[in-house]
């Protein structure tokens, strides 16, 4: 790609009578008939021009929409020395080095210097005041520039940083030398600078970075290939060290961007959504005399390459050649990149902008990947037709891509949470927290949550707990794996108790969240399927519900309707939180930290009040055992409650909707609020909570041991340290307290009484939930079973039986009813016990 | 007769001039604005602009004030232009500052680029199509009221147009009178006085056959199948944020023809091969985006005033004003209403209590969100249709003929299977391609259960079938936008007829019993229709829009009534009234109040809802008996 001798492209900097073929006079007739098309667009006069007039320097604003290059040929101060080219310092580190064209800066735009002292003739320039020389149109002196940026290398550092990217190096020390080492070890010649570093060090110096990033990066090329050559001069790179800025504040959205933005340096956040082949640029062209056979070079100037008139060697005309396989070229990819969902107004469509990547950033990014870029934002002039002047009077935009960086990468290994971080304004921060100091804040939360829905105060609670959810543990290194941080909710009750709308709601509330119904979805629909790519015929993986609302919550709607063969692989994911795939050759395990809110109603359409919630809705119980919290949504029937209903619902039908905000905090906080806590704050157990969970689990289970039963298994302790700490959660607090248990313990206990009651005993019996069958109903089953060896024992030795003659003697014997199907289990469990074995309708001894 | 006024023909001058005026302060562009505002409201400007809707393209003058009825069909991307530039004049080497405002295409020598005057502006684009599924009355009434002169470069007089459309309208079953009425007795005598070769001249350039030529080469996007009209490429300078998809709008704006606009693709091609740079967008996106303007004109939009419905009769304007407008006609409501509820009687074979329930459908609105809950929808389900029958065609045309817009859906094996009902995000084309679920607010969705057949839906018919579901409970659309899917809620009015209940939920069922038993069902369906007057069709229209937009409200009184009431149903028959049915009793409670132009709820009208919902309900019960009764 490179020819090798592109370093003669280096030339001493300013030599006034450059060799260059483009000799002044030339290049003026061509900028006249190509400039109407291809030259930059001019910005507006733009009031930030003025803004930045506070500057370190005291130059005088050019206005930036006078073109350069109508300056450059016209001037006698044409050096002819672009900026980015200016790397070449006489250095035995650096010059060993090829410098490698910036194709994402627009080398080819020229910046020279002008000395504003020695040229008062410029208009703009007379008010220079001593020795400045600075970049034309931009108040950047590259001395300066340099200067300071290299302090800043040498001095930053980043004591509180949790980036990703600073793992493992000492933070107090200054951050980017290490990096400078890391680059001479992995040899990979490109420097990330984190913007918001270059703002805290020295803000002027970030100014001038985002407003001319095409003169102000190169600047900061040389500057870093200066430190790095000096410190570490033996250092072998494949091309001079590259900055790559990342993280500039000035825009974080597209649909923000405006014409004040053009050439700027921005960073916005999308997802990509196409990427065109890879498009190679020529660079440089060659040229080759046929006459004479003498070799030239001409750079492509703003897109357009100046083929030589007259050979210099020989003098013929139009005798130059191009010859491909010699000229230099670049690569190139277009990316568009669509807004990202949660950026959006409501009721609009998404925007897209068009990307360019250039060099190693090609192939960078996928489709479908969410990724934050910073670049700098191009305009350029459209034309209709090639042969007419009449221009469309609409300009192209682009953004030329520095850095790429994906939000989404880091959730296929771990925990992400920074990535997607949603930036607060410091009044919304101080406004959530003001919110999270009312003592009531969490009955505020609860209460805001579906107001459109009824009472079911603590079903509310639970689903706002599981909506800020636990904190993540990593037992990776005992062997016990992750944690699981996410708290699942079951609702079950009968139809029309608004189960759904609770389920939409949150599904509207939280930003990945997905909603499914348990008759519409197959296991692949849950999980993840393969399928053929259409255009690159190769196999790909499609991921399903799950894996997308990973970080997000499940809804699950008609859990009961769901096959087995589907809700069985639930079971991976409600527990270890991963999903393991074996299909098509594709073996891989996806993480699916997912909650799951799941709703499912009762096998006979009316819950029967007589049943367990097992046999109410026919789920296995491996399964219950998974959902945190079990809640019933009964239909009451009582006549305060129904008046209650009734005032709220009529309410509902003629309250004006202002009346409504007054009432309730607004969706949007409560989705900030949320954001904000599962974001920042991670509490951790404090020792008196952790006496205070001992004691609630030692306490359940001495409920149950009274009575021979267990009342509790180390799931439920698992289960209530994730409510306290959601809940410690809600309070933005970074410890979690007795309080937090308490209403963890009281939570728990609820929905306990709701869904572990044994009807025949009116006790809370976890072990329903556990193993699907209540210890009362146990011990009767065996009863029966022993009733039944008894009876066939006392027949005395008949090797068979007639099954029907065998019930009946049963039922006549017994003083409590038997039913068939009891017959049928102590049947079934003496044949476990190898005492008998049934077939067909005769029973056999063993 | 108004005079043509210059700013209707020629308002980029009016532009000009202002901005010449304002020597580079920057709120010449206010003036515009407000100048053309203020010629607007002049009274009955508006309708000295000729309309996009009903006058054809060709007829209309390039850079001249149109107006165009339509729905926000897809945002484009914004884009820079050039909101003043200078020129070079080559021939006198003069240079001149131009506002690029409002234009496509510079205008006057080589632009300079590196002038210091060049001022970068912003604008969005929106792809409006004329609102879905609007009934030919409304459309007609909409073309009788405009009093634009449209200048002819052609020979072009706009009566003689309408008449070609009369012709090419087999539906229409509304006679002259109304246009009469509205054209005045010049338009009569034209009529009369039109000649052979006259006629030919006009029709065999008519915009209907012409767009129905090209679309086979490029696709519209219409939502709905076989629509008709322009589609337009709206540029919008302010506020574009305040515009929502598929809000309907009335623009006002500058009309831009310019054949140079039109990009031919092969020639594209070749460029792009040249440049590098050029191939930022596929060929299919350079059709979509740059349409030949011929097809896809270009619309400068000065103004635009959003409808808030799209029914001729009444006045455009807020909604506030519109009870006045009703409370004028108020007097006659009563009788209005007895005499729709005898005609719909009729239509529904003397079912009066389903007429009933037809009524209080046609008015529902989704007034208000609480949150997820869309309040107001009222989804009908008219079951005891009789399968594959023309009834429920019939019964489309009888609904056609009340509201401003509507569509009938076949929910055959085929249509479903095979339809886009949701609309998609293209993402080589870069648009968003329709589907028939993208529709206007009110519109009347009428499903025809009755032609689904036995057979297998297969994954796209599921998909509808959710999306309908959906539509239905949650009065929204999820987009798919491939890599995610985005909620846009709608209002659209749902009628299901179906053989048995419908296999889609509803908020209420009403058994068809039909009293009447004609033998030949066409004959009587028109003899009914026939018997109408047509200004009482307009009486009925003005009713059921204006019914509509009434405002309503609860008292504290009636709210405890309704609280004591529900407890006493509860208190005998805890299942027989459950939330989800005071739901519903509240919504037809409601309904029923506002049909009687009442703004607010009495104990009468809440006891009459409940008579209302217990006769349904009885009905229902029976009917399940019946076929229970059934092998």
């Amino acid at each position: 790609m490179f020819s090798p001798s592109s370093q003669s492209r280096k030339r001493d900097p300013p030599t006034p009578a450059s060799e260059d073929p483009l000799s002044p006079p030339s290049q003026r007739s061509r900028a006249h008939d190509t400039s109407t098309e291809l030259q930059p667009m001019p910005t507006s006069p733009a009031m930030d021009t003025a803004a930045q007039d506070v500057s370190l320097f005291s130059s005088p604003m050019a206005p930036r929409s006078v073109l350069q290059s109508e300056v450059d040929a016209s001037s006698p101060l044409m050096y002819g020395t672009p900026s980015s080219r200016v790397e070449g310092t006489p250095r035995s580190g650096i010059r060993g080095t090829p410098a490698r064209q910036r194709a994402d800066l627009g080398s080819v735009r020229k910046a020279p210097q002008v000395d504003m002292h020695s040229e008062p003739s410029f208009d703009f320039c007379e008010q220079g005041a001593g020795q400045r020389l600075v970049i034309w149109g931009t108040d950047v002196n590259v001395g300066t520039c340099k200067e300071k940026f290299q302090r800043f290398l040498q001095q930053f550092t980043a004591p509180n940083s949790r980036e990703e990217e600073n793992a493992g190096l000492d933070l107090n020390e200054p951050l980017y030398m290490q990096k400078l080492d890391e680059i001479s070890v992995v040899g990979e010649p490109v420097l990330n600078v984190n913007c918001s570093h270059i703002q805290t060090f020295d803000a002027d110096l970030y100014r001038q970075l985002i407003c001319y990033p095409q003169e102000v990066i190169p600047t900061f090329d040389m500057a870093v290939n200066e430190l790095f050559f000096d410190r570490l001069p033996d250092s072998v790179l494949e091309h001079q060290i590259q900055v790559r800025p990342y993280s500039a504040l000035k825009t974080r959205n597209m649909r923000a961007l405006n014409p004040e933005d053009i050439d700027q340096l921005i960073t916005i956040s999308g997802m990509v959504i196409r990427t065109s082949q890879l498009i190679p640029e020529m660079q440089e062209a060659f040229f080759r005399c046929q006459v004479c056979v003498f070799n030239t070079r001409v750079e492509v100037d703003r897109g357009r390459i100046a083929e030589p008139a007259v050979c210099r060697n020989c003098n013929t005309t139009h005798s130059m050649a191009l010859v491909h396989n010699r000229s230099a070229f670049s690569d190139k990819q277009m990316i568009k990149l669509q807004e990202s969902p949660e950026d959006m107004p409501a009721g609009q469509t998404p925007h897209t902008t068009v990307v360019y990547a250039h060099n190693d950033l090609v192939d960078k990014v996928q489709p479908g990947d969410r990724i934050n870029i910073t670049g700098i934002y191009r305009a350029a002039p459209m034309r209709l037709n090639p042969r007419q002047s009449q221009v469309k009077s609409v300009y192209k935009t682009h953004i030329d891509v520095i850095h790429f960086r994906k939000t989404d990468e880091k959730r296929l290994h771990g925990l992400d949470e920074d990535g997607e971080q949603k930036l607060f304004t410091k009044e919304r921060v101080a406004m959530l927290k003001e919110l999270a100091a009312k003592p009531d804040v969490y009955e505020r939360l609860s209460s805001a949550l579906a107001p459109s829905i009824y009472e079911h105060e603590d079903i509310k609670k639970g689903i706002l707990l599981q909506l800020f959810g636990g904190t993540r543990k990593d037992f990776t290194q005992t062997g016990r794996g992750n944690f699981r941080a996410e708290i699942n909710i079951l609702l079950c009750g009968d139809p029309g108790t608004s189960k759904s709308q609770l389920l939409q709601y949150v599904y509207n509330l939280v930003p990945r969240g997905q909603y499914t119904s348990g008759k519409g979805s197959s296991a692949v629909g849950l999980t993840a399927y393969v399928m053929k790519d259409p255009e690159t015929r190769q196999l790909v993986l499609q991921t399903g519900a799950l894996v997308l609302s990973d970080n997000g919550i499940c809804c699950i709607d008609e859990f009961d309707k769901m096959s087995d063969n589907t809700r069985s692989v639930l079971h991976e994911v409600m527990e270890q939180q991963t999903l393991s795939i074996a299909k098509a050759g594709i073996i891989c395990q996806l993480n699916a930290r997912t909650s799951v809110l799941a709703a499912a109603n009762p096998v006979e359409s009316q819950w029967n009040p007589k049943k367990t919630t097992i046999e109410n809705i026919q789920l296995p119980h491996t399964l219950l055992s998974r959902f945190d919290l079990i809640f019933l949504m009964l239909d009451p029937q009582d006549e305060a409650y129904d008046r209650r209903l009734a005032h709220h619902l009529v309410a509902l039908y003629y309250q004006s909707e202002e009346q409504i905000e007054e009432e309730h905090l607004d969706m949007a906080v409560l989705k900030d609020y949320i954001a904000f806590a599962r974001t920042s704050v991670h509490p951790r157990l404090s020792e008196e909570a952790s006496q205070a969970l001992i004691e609630a689990y030692v306490d359940m289970r001495k409920i149950g041991s009274g009575r021979g039963m267990v009342s509790a298994y180390p799931r439920q302790l698992e289960s209530l340290i994730r409510l306290a700490e959601a809940h410690a959660k809600v309070r933005f607090s970074s410890k979690v307290e007795s309080i937090d248990v308490e209403e963890a313990k009281r939570l728990h206990r609820e929905a306990l009484k709701q869904s572990a009651t044994d009807p025949r005993t009116g006790f809370v019996d976890i072990s329903i939930l556990t193993t699907g069958m209540s210890a009362t109903a146990r011990k009767r089953k065996e009863e029966v079973a022993q009733a039944l060896k008894k009876l066939i024992q006392s027949k005395g030795k008949t090797p068979a039986m007639k099954y029907q003659q065998l019930f009946d003697d049963l039922r006549g014997q017994s003083e409590a009813a038997i039913t068939k199907d009891m017959f049928d289990e102590a049947l079934r469990a003496l044949a476990d016990e190898d005492y008998l074995t049934v077939t067909g309708k005769t029973v056999r001894l063993l | 007769m108004p005079t043509v006024h210059d700013w209707i023909n020629n308002p980029l001058a009016v532009v000009d001039g202002l901005f010449a005026q304002s020597n580079s302060s920057p709120d010449w562009e206010k003036k515009v604005v407000e100048y053309f505002k203020e010629k607007l409201k002049l009274n009955d400007a508006h309708t000295w602009v000729p309309s996009l809707n009903d006058v054809p393209l060709y007829y209309l003058k390039p850079n001249s004030l149109v107006k165009f009825r339509c729905m926000v069909q897809d945002m484009f991307d914004p884009e820079f232009f050039m909101g003043v530039y200078e020129t070079n004049d080559l021939t006198s080497n003069s240079k001149q500052v131009k506002c690029g405002k409002y234009k496509d295409i510079t205008v006057g020598g080589q632009v300079d680029f590196n002038s210091r005057n060049t001022v970068t502006s912003e604008r969005q684009t929106f792809y409006c199509v004329p609102i879905p599924g609007e009934s030919q009355w409304a459309k007609e009434s909409y073309a009788g009221t405009s009093q634009a002169r449209v200048v002819p470069s052609t020979s072009y007089v706009p009566n003689r147009h309408k008449r070609s459309y009369e012709e090419d309208d087999e539906m229409d079953t509304q006679p002259q009178q109304l246009k009469d009425v509205s054209q005045g007795t010049q338009s009569s005598a034209e009529s009369h006085g039109n000649t052979e070769p006259k006629r030919q001249e006009t029709e065999a350039p008519s915009h209907d056959s012409s767009s129905a030529h090209c679309t086979s080469s490029l696709d519209l996007n219409f939502p709905l199948p076989g629509e008709k009209g322009p589609a337009c490429l709206v540029k919008v300078y302010e506020d574009w944020d305040g515009f929502k998809l598929n809000d309907m709008l009335e623009v006002f704006g500058i009309l831009s023809v310019d054949p140079a606009l039109s990009v031919i693709a092969d020639e594209r091609e070749a460029s792009s091969l040249l440049d590098p740079t050029e191939v930022t967008e596929t060929v299919e996106e350079q059709r979509v985006h740059s349409p030949p303007p011929s097809l896809v004109p270009r619309l400068h939009m000065l103004y635009a005033q959003p409808l808030v419905h799209n029914n001729p009769l009444l006045p455009s304007s807020a909604p506030e004003n519109n009870g006045d407008h009703l409370s004028s006609v108020l007097g006659e409501l009563a009788s209005v209403r007895a005499e729709l509820h005898t005609y719909l009687t009729h239509v529904l074979m003397g079912d009066s209590l389903a007429a009933e329930y037809l009524i209080l459908h046609l008015i529902s609105n989704v007034y208000s969100r609480r949150d997820v809950l869309p309040l107001g929808k009222f989804t009908l389900n008219l079951s005891g249709c009789p399968h594959s029958s023309p009834y429920t065609e019939h019964l489309y045309k009888v609904i056609q003929q009340l509201v401003p817009s509507s569509y009938r859906l076949c929910m055959s094996l085929h249509n479903m299977n095979n339809q886009r009902m949701v609309p998609r995000k293209d993402y080589t084309a870069n648009r968003l391609v329709s589907g028939t679920l993208q529709l206007a607010n009110n519109t009347s969705l009428f499903l025809d259960e009755t032609q689904l057949e036995q057979g297998q839906l297969d994954a796209t018919g599921v998909r509808n079938i959710t999306a309908l579901g959906n539509l239905i409970s949650w009065q929204k659309v999820d987009y798919d936008f491939n890599y995610h899917q985005m909620e846009f809620p709608c209002n659209i009015n749902v009628l299901i007829t179906s053989e048995g209940r419908s296999l889609l939920p509803s908020d209420s069922q009403v058994n068809l019993r039909p009293t009447l038993n004609p033998p030949n069902l066409e004959e009587y369906l028109s003899a009914v229709q026939v018997a109408q007057v047509p200004s009482q069709f307009n009486k009925y229209r003005i009713y059921l829009s204006g019914a509509r937009a009434l405002n309503y409200t609860i008292s504290d009184e009636i709210t405890k009534a309704v609280e004591e009431d529900f407890v006493e149903m509860r208190k005998d028959d805890p299942q027989s009234m459950s939330a989800e049915d005071l739901h519903r009793l509240l919504v037809v409670a409601r309904l029923l109040s506002l049909s009687h132009g009442q703004n607010t709820l009495s104990r009468d009208g809440w006891m009459k809802a409940k008579q209302l919902e217990a006769l349904r309900i009885s009905r229902t019960q029976q009917q399940k008996s019946l076929s229970g009764n059934e092998p």
